[in-house]
């Protein structure tokens, strides 16, 4: 690819794509480390706020407002009802309860990624972006609508039965037995 | 200067990796669960990436679907977990040893 061929609509993604993944894996760090689980959230919620966003460059517009309504909306405000009923003050122990948690977590992790990356390195997607642009020609929610009611529609009724189910277990569990 | 496939798959790979060692050092069970949604949401990332790399919306479909069976799983994780400081008063996950022999 020459440096003519560079257009604006692609250094926008790539202007967008390098800050957003640095704030995403900076979040994501401090979710794990801050020692207050409210901290955490927060943290939690700015990650999803970039994963939104990264679907937006992912041509996934439907998918990227469901991320913002649902995850960063709903979802983030049960957990942080949660935290607040059961008590923010328990702060987590320092000492380990298991000997060399810590270090063997650092290493299986660094094992993993390294995995990952060498799966990547050796077998990934040669540099090819590919374009959602045909498939979403008449609107991106159109298109999955339409997906959703033909071709899923036997998974699209099976996730509604799941729903109903977590709400009743959700109740049952919630149920207070003196 | 277009953003690859494989850029989107490495970045999804860090965040999920951050979570598992998440999961593997946290004893507080909320922050345990939150470190599970922050690796279902970096393999929704490459469920779209792969989407747009293979120019169909099938992916997106998937992580529609991931995101529905998130939220049930979280509904009912968080009524375990309420139920469970009712008996114990905590919610450290060493706290549950209630199979210790």
């Amino acid at each position: 690819m020459t440096v003519l061929a560079v257009t604006a609509s692609e250094r926008a993604e790539f202007l967008t794509f390098v800050p957003l993944a640095i704030l995403s894996v900076v979040a994501a760090v401090a979710m794990v480390l801050s020692r207050n689980a409210v901290y955490s959230a927060l943290m939690l919620v700015v990650n999803f706020f970039c994963l939104a966003g990264f679907y937006v460059l992912l041509e996934a517009q439907f998918i990227a407002a469901v991320q913002v309504i649902v995850y960063a909306g709903a979802i983030m405000v049960l957990f942080l009802f949660v935290l607040m009923l059961l008590g923010i003050g328990s702060e987590d122990v320092l000492t380990e309860t298991i000997p060399g948690q810590r270090p063997a977590a650092a290493v299986l992790g660094l094992l993993l990624l390294g995995a990952v990356g060498f799966a990547l390195a050796n077998g990934g997607f040669g540099g090819g972006a590919g374009s959602l642009a045909a498939a979403n020609a008449d609107g991106n929610v159109q298109a999955i609508g339409r997906l959703l009611f033909t071709r899923y529609v036997f998974a699209f009724e099976a996730v509604g039965m799941v729903l109903v189910v977590a709400a009743v277990g959700a109740l049952v569990l919630g149920k207070w037995r003196p | 200067m277009r953003v690859g496939t494989n850029a989107y798959l490495l970045l999804s790979a860090l965040l999920f990796t951050i979570g598992v060692v998440g999961v593997l050092i946290r004893r507080n069970a909320i922050v345990v669960f939150m470190c599970i949604e922050l690796m279902l949401n970096a393999v929704n990332l490459s469920f779209l990436a792969f989407g747009r790399a293979a120019g169909s919306l099938d992916g997106q479909i998937l992580a529609f679907f991931v995101m529905v069976v998130a939220a049930a799983e979280v509904v009912v994780g968080l009524g375990i977990l309420v139920a469970i400081f009712r008996k114990r008063s905590s919610t450290s996950v060493d706290d549950v040893d209630l199979l210790k022999g």
